[in-house]
């Protein structure tokens, strides 16, 4: 029964929520009680645009086992434009275009599930910016 | 001032697939070895480097566990955890009991036993050296996260994949000569090269085995030691650091900042400095790790990490051999014992095995991707 | 049929995951003959997309349109047929993630095709009683066809949602809205089946266009208005050839319908089918404009919508992607990456 500890992060996932120390304005994600940069315990929520780039990447060939279904599937290291690096998948981008420097965007998509019967765990993964094309 | 503290004993089992054997079996091989070595069968204290033995073969209270299968009656026994890097922080937990006077003789014992799950699931527990939530919930596996570490190490330093090729050559060259390594022949740098991808850029020959294997060394005052041998082996320096535990929360992704530290202390405590290390066992658990580790502990300069592999220094007879009984890489990598048997191969060099004439050695150790380092100084005791 | 409130959309959001199979390579895996293929291709989800997540894009593309604090929703509601539990509401999920909950109505519709369209009604009713200063509605599916069947050439993937609020706020406003429904079993899926079953031509005529030209008629006359009154007509796609000839027996002719009609690009998306085809509509359409709306679902019953577009739909559709660059942005896969992907292979 995995259900606690996913449902206790999910708001962070599915919105990407993180933390700002009160004291210094230090942005974290994911959250953090002890500000890394000052020590202060003050903080509040801080929500991210969800807008960043790759600054590193890698297409994951030899996965968990949860995640046998995605296959293949890149990874890469994220760059929030607040700062903050986080770690995520790289959604609907094929591997060849995946290059350091590239700007992507938040998705909230299915990041793992326990079989048919258990639990479908969503988080946020990154993809290519969709251009606004208007007619 | 206390009393130095020696290494008076060695066991290292053979590294594979050992089908037949369980990881107590393991365990109590390498400690009967260390025992034959040392002259004495009998210890104060055990300490057990091991990662993930609960999830592997669904065994915790290891400490407990050995020290009855072992014969070694109701002494204090603990296990030591830090990931890959448990082996390493069990020796200095180790030396620390010696060398405060608690114990007379402490034993330590590295094992890992990883072939009885399948490779998926194998990929699973070591990605719990990660941050669970916040890395491998994502699906990120090990070999990915140092993935993404080598191809920022490659953009910002203009280094390319070959260029960390030569790693893995380096420490299978030396592999024939260990008799319990895993893999025992050399290997081509095209073999690295042209291997396949595994998570890209980090290709199979660039990451070290999945497989099971136990050491042992013992650990006493220099003064008891010399009623044993008359070149006993001391350890000079220890250091252990750690680091955020996600890779995306390191302040440089590409400085092992935990290796900068931990060397330092180590350095400091034997008053020398990286000139004066003769050889290096290093965590050469993917190629990626042995530049960045050469660099962090004082070697190289930021982002020439290759340099002196690829000029030869590296090999056996080259101004520093590193990991001269395969590494992680050939003599296999049994993630919570690594540590121990670095040791134990820096104690066999130094006493001397016929190949380099070295005073003074260090062994690096990685937990994680870096989150935890140690680093260990021997030599030779006059 | 009309609110004591006036009310109208304040912002609409729409969404098609990017992977496309030809129909063609449907035909050439069960050597059915690739001549007679109803559409070109249809979306196909990835493999980390659900119903769920698709309401989530929805929603924040309508919410981007709106600039309204997710907060101020009364109501989240999804109406789909391929709710990835079966118990366990798609709607929390998705209020969850756009910041709506906890004080917020949520809940999954079903009624096949017609879900999503009875979620935008209930969104007027909502809003237009005072109980809700804004409500969104959400019609989506990951829809299913059975290997081989005829459904298969069209199941596809997508969706639109629609803020609710009221008149003065909105980029249409409302005019009237409208149900018809009767007991017609044309398709169906029992509990615990994958793939539902069907009619076949029992879908047509006394099902499809029975009930999407009485309700379509019921609203015009209730409203006084003749096809001739609008810009745009949307009937709910589940092919090319439906709603074409449903729009040229109600009068409506075709140049009107071809701006709404994403079928023939995307398959049909059952309960976002009419619902992506009026956001398609809103992506063009200019103030003054009159659309006429009106989806089906199997079962069966429509659901008619009469909006006039407002001076506001002009700098609120660009804020967030339409559904013509959703279109556009396209992979195409291979049936057995196809199979994958929809789980038609297991592991």
């Amino acid at each position: 029964m995995d259900v606690p500890r996913h449902w206790r992060e999910q708001i962070k996932r599915y919105r990407l929520v993180g933390s700002k120390c009160k004291k210094c304005g230090k942005l974290s994600y994911p959250h953090r009680l002890v500000c890394p940069k000052c020590r202060s315990r003050e903080y509040e929520e801080h929500q991210f645009i969800g807008r960043g780039k790759i600054i590193s990447f890698t297409n994951i060939n030899s996965p968990p086992k949860e995640h046998r279904y995605n296959l293949p599937y890149a990874v890469a290291l994220v760059e929030l434009m607040e700062g903050p690096v986080i770690t995520a998948q790289i959604t609907d981008a094929r591997a060849e275009e995946l290059e350091i420097g590239m700007e992507v965007e938040m998705v909230t998509r299915k990041i793992m599930e326990y079989n048919e019967d258990g639990i479908i765990c969503y988080g946020y993964k990154f993809r290519p910016i969709v251009e606004y094309a208007h007619p | 001032m206390s009393d130095n503290v020696s290494v008076i004993g060695v066991g290292l089992g053979k590294v594979g697939e050992h089908w037949e054997k369980s990881l107590r079996d393991l365990a109590i091989e390498s400690i009967w070895m260390a025992f034959e070595d040392s002259g004495i069968d009998k210890v104060d204290a055990l300490y057990v480097g091991n990662m993930s033995s609960g999830q592997f073969v669904e065994q915790e209270h290891l400490g407990a566990l050995i020290a009855d299968f072992a014969g070694l009656g109701p002494i204090p026994a603990v296990k030591i955890e830090a990931a890959c890097g448990s082996g390493g922080a069990a020796f200095i937990e180790g030396y620390m009991a010696v060398k405060s006077g608690m114990y007379d003789y402490v034993l330590v014992t590295g094992v890992e036993k990883m072939t009885d799950v399948l490779p998926s699931k194998t990929t699973s527990i070591l990605a719990n050296a990660s941050d669970r939530d916040y890395e491998a919930f994502n699906g990120v596996s090990f070999v990915g996260l140092n993935a993404l570490v080598m191809r920022r190490y490659m953009h910002e330093f203009n280094v390319k994949r070959e260029e960390l090729s030569i790693f893995p050559v380096i420490s299978h060259k030396n592999a024939p000569f260990s008799k319990h390594a895993m893999y025992r022949k050399e290997i081509t740098l095209e073999a690295v090269i042209n291997s396949p991808i595994i998570a890209d850029p980090l290709t199979l020959m660039d990451c070290a085995p999945i497989c099971d294997g136990a050491a042992s060394v013992i650990l006493c005052s220099e003064k008891k030691a010399r009623e044993f041998t008359d070149n006993p082996i001391n350890v000079s320096g220890v250091g252990l650091a750690t680091d955020s535990l996600g890779v995306h929360d390191r302040v440089h992704m590409t400085t092992l900042s935990a290796a900068v530290e931990a060397s330092k202390k180590a350095y400091k405590m034997a008053g020398v400095g990286p000139k004066d290390i003769d050889i290096l066992e290093i965590h050469d658990a993917f190629s990626i790790m042995s530049a960045l580790s050469l660099e962090d502990m004082g070697f190289a300069k930021k982002g020439e990490g290759t340099k002196m592999a690829l000029e030869g220094q590296h090999y056996i007879g080259g101004d520093l051999p590193i990991n001269l009984y395969g590494g992680l890489k050939a003599r296999g990598h049994p993630v919570g014992a690594t540590g121990v048997y670095q040791i134990g191969e820096l104690v066999y060099s130094l006493r001397g095995d016929g190949r380099v004439d070295a005073e003074r050695g260090l062994a690096e150790n990685i937990g994680g991707s870096g989150a935890t380092i140690s680093a260990c100084i021997l030599e030779r005791g006059g | 049929m009309k609110p004591s409130k006036a009310v109208g959309i304040v912002g609409y959001g729409a969404y098609i995951p990017k992977y496309r199979i030809q129909t063609t390579e449907i035909a050439r895996v069960w050597g059915n003959d690739p001549n007679l293929v109803p559409i070109r291709e249809k979306s196909v989800p990835g493999s980390d997309e659900d119903s769920v997540t698709i309401a989530i894009e929805i929603a924040r593309n309508a919410l981007m349109r709106a600039s309204i604090d997710p907060r101020d929703l009364r109501a989240v509601w999804v109406g789909s047929e391929s709710k990835p539990y079966a118990v366990k509401p798609t709607s929390t999920i998705v209020a969850e993630a756009i910041a709506a909950t906890p004080f917020v109505n949520a809940a999954d519709w079903e009624f096949a095709c017609k879900a999503g369209s009875e979620t935008v009604q209930a969104c007027i009713a909502y809003v237009g009683s005072g109980m809700a200063k804004y409500a969104l509605g959400i019609g989506v599916d990951t829809a299913q066809g059975a290997p081989s069947d005829a459904l298969e050439y069209t199941a596809a993937a997508g969706g639109a949602g629609y803020i609710i609020g009221s008149a003065k706020e909105s980029l249409a406003v409302l005019e009237g809205s409208i149900s018809y429904v009767t007991d017609t079993p044309d398709f169906w899926r029992r509990q615990h089946e994958h793939y539902p079953k069907h009619g076949n031509r029992f879908t047509g005529e006394p099902s499809y266009f029975r009930h999407v030209i009485s309700s379509s008629k019921a609203l015009m006359e209730e409203l006084g208005t003749k096809p001739d009154d609008y810009t745009y007509a949307i009937f709910h796609q589940p092919n090319r050839k439906f709603p074409l000839e449903v729009s040229k027996i109600l009068g409506f002719g075709k140049e009107k319908v071809l701006d709404g009609l994403v079928s023939p690009y995307i398959g049909n998306t059952y309960a976002g089918s009419a619902l992506l085809g009026l956001a398609a509509v809103l992506d063009k359409a200019k103030e003054g404009d009159k659309i006429f709306c009106t989806s089906y679902g199997s079962g069966a019953g429509s659901d008619s919508f009469s909006f006039e577009v407002t001076d506001k739909l002009a700098e609120r559709k660009v804020k967030a992607p339409s559904v013509k660059s959703y279109i556009e942005r396209r992979e195409e896969i291979d049936y057995a990456r196809y199979a994958r992907y929809r789980k038609k292979i297991r592991m």
